[in-house]
C-alpha cells in the first residue's frame, strides 16, 4: 500500500468503455460519455417525474422540478428581457446538464467499486459548451442587428482617434469571453476534486491522525456543492448577460 | 384531527407569500451584487478574466505571424492589446462589484478630456 503512487490527477483520466469507430474517427463510448448519459437519464427522470402528477399543490419532487424551471426563467425574464423568452429552453438544458454533471461527479461511487467522473472537470467539454453559447449568441445578434451588431464593438462617446486602438481591444475581449466562461467552470470543478483527492491521499497516509485532513475532507465537500450549483448557475447568467448583449448591443 | 381545522384565509396566506417573496429578492439581489460570493471567488474570477484575453490575443497574434511569417511582430502587438482587453475587462468588472452603474459616463468624460 505505502509503495503505490497516489495519483491526485488519475481520477480524470477518460477510459474507453466500448470502441468505436465510425470510419477512421474515434467515436468510442468512454467513462465521459457514460456519466454524460447518466446526467441526461437523471435530469428526465427528475423533470418527467416530477411534473408527471401536475397536481396544484406540488408535493416535494414537483416543487423541485418547478423551482428549477423557475430559478432558470426569472434568470432570463430579469438578465434578456421579454426577448429572452425564446432562448429558455437552451439556457434551461445548459444549466441542467451541467448542474447535473457537476453533481453526479460528487457522488461517492467508489463505494460501490465504481469510479466516480466529472464530465465538467474536462476543458474541451467546457470550452464545447462555452463555444455553441459563443457562435450561437454572435448568429443571434448578426441575425438581429444585421451589420449595425459591429457597432458593439465601437464604445460609445469615443474620439474618433481612439477608435483603431479600442476596437483591438474590444474584439479580442469579446473574443476571450469562450475561453473565460470554459475556464470558470473547467478551473473550478478541476481545482476542487483535486483538492478533495490529495487530502483523501492525506487521511490514507496519516493512519490514526487521519481525522485531521477527514475533517478538511467534510468541509471542502459541503464548498463543493456550493460550487457545483453556483458554477452551473454562473454558466447560465453568463449565457443570458451575453444573450442581452447581443440582442440589446450596450 | 389536524385537517379538519379551517383552511387559513386567501389574505391570510397573500401577506406571507409576500413576505417571503421580498426576503427571496433580498437575498437574490446580495448574492448577484458578487458580494456574497467571497473574496476568493471574485479574485479567482478576476484573474482568469485578466489571463483569457491575454492568451486569445497572443494565440492570435501567433497565428497571423505564421500565416504572414512575420514573427515576432503580432506577437508582440496581440500581446500588448490582450493585456490592454484584460485590464478593461477587470476595471468593468471591478465597477460592477462596487455597483458603480454610472462607470460608463465617467469613462466617456475621461476620454474627452484626454483629446
Amino acid at each position: 500500500m505505502a509503495e503505490k503512487t497516489f495519483d491526485p490527477l488519475s481520477q480524470f483520466e477518460v477510459h474507453v468503455l466500448v470502441p468505436i469507430n465510425l470510419g477512421g474517427f474515434d467515436a468510442s463510448f468512454t467513462n465521459s460519455s457514460l456519466f454524460m448519459v447518466l446526467a441526461i437519464a437523471s435530469i428526465t427522470l427528475f423533470l418527467v417525474g416530477g411534473t408527471r402528477k401536475r397536481a396544484m399543490v406540488p408535493g416535494r419532487w414537483q416543487s423541485m422540478a418547478e423551482l428549477s424551471y423557475e430559478l432558470v426563467a426569472n434568470m432570463v425574464r430579469d438578465n434578456v428581457g421579454s426577448e429572452g423568452r425564446r432562448y429558455f429552453p437552451f439556457i434551461f438544458t445548459l444549466f441542467m446538464f451541467i448542474l447535473f454533471c457537476n453533481a453526479l461527479g460528487l457522488l461517492p461511487f467508489g463505494i460501490v467499486g465504481l469510479h466516480g467522473f466529472t464530465v465538467t472537470s474536462h476543458i474541451i467539454v467546457t470550452f464545447a459548451m462555452a463555444l455553441v453559447v459563443f457562435i450561437g449568441v454572435t448568429i443571434v445578434g448578426i441575425a438581429k442587428h444585421k451589420l449595425h451588431f459591429f457597432s458593439f464593438f465601437v464604445p460609445k462617446g469615443v474620439p474618433m482617434a481612439m477608435v483603431p486602438l479600442l476596437v483591438p481591444i474590444e474584439v479580442l475581449s469579446y473574443l476571450a469571453r469562450p475561453v473565460t466562461l470554459a475556464l470558470r467552470l473547467f478551473a473550478n470543478m478541476m481545482a476542487g476534486h483535486t483538492m478533495l483527492e490529495v487530502f483523501a491521499t492525506f487521511v490514507v497516509l496519516l493512519g490514526v491522525f487521519g481525522f485531521a485532513p477527514f475533517l478538511m475532507i467534510v468541509a471542502l465537500m459541503a464548498l463543493e456543492v456550493v460550487v457545483a450549483v453556483l458554477q452551473a448557475y454562473v454558466f447560465a447568467i453568463l449565457t443570458c448577460l451575453y444573450l442581452n448583449d447581443a440582442l440589446h448591443l450596450h | 384531527m389536524s385537517e379538519h381545522k379551517p383552511p387559513p384565509s386567501l389574505e391570510d396566506l397573500e401577506t406571507r407569500l409576500d413576505r417571503a417573496r421580498s426576503a427571496q429578492v433580498d437575498r437574490a439581489g446580495r448574492d448577484s451584487d458578487g458580494k456574497g460570493m467571497g473574496a476568493m471567488g471574485v479574485a479567482m474570477q478576476m484573474s482568469i478574466e485578466v489571463v483569457a484575453p491575454l492568451g486569445v490575443g497572443v494565440f492570435i497574434g501567433w497565428l497571423i505571424d505564421g500565416w504572414l511569417v512575420t514573427a515576432p511582430l503580432f506577437l508582440v502587438i496581440f500581446f500588448f492589446l490582450g493585456a490592454a482587453a484584460g485590464g478593461l475587462n477587470v476595471y468593468r468588472r471591478a465597477g460592477q462589484l462596487l455597483g458603480e452603474d454610472t462607470e460608463e459616463p465617467g469613462g466617456d468624460n475621461e476620454a474627452g478630456r484626454d483629446e
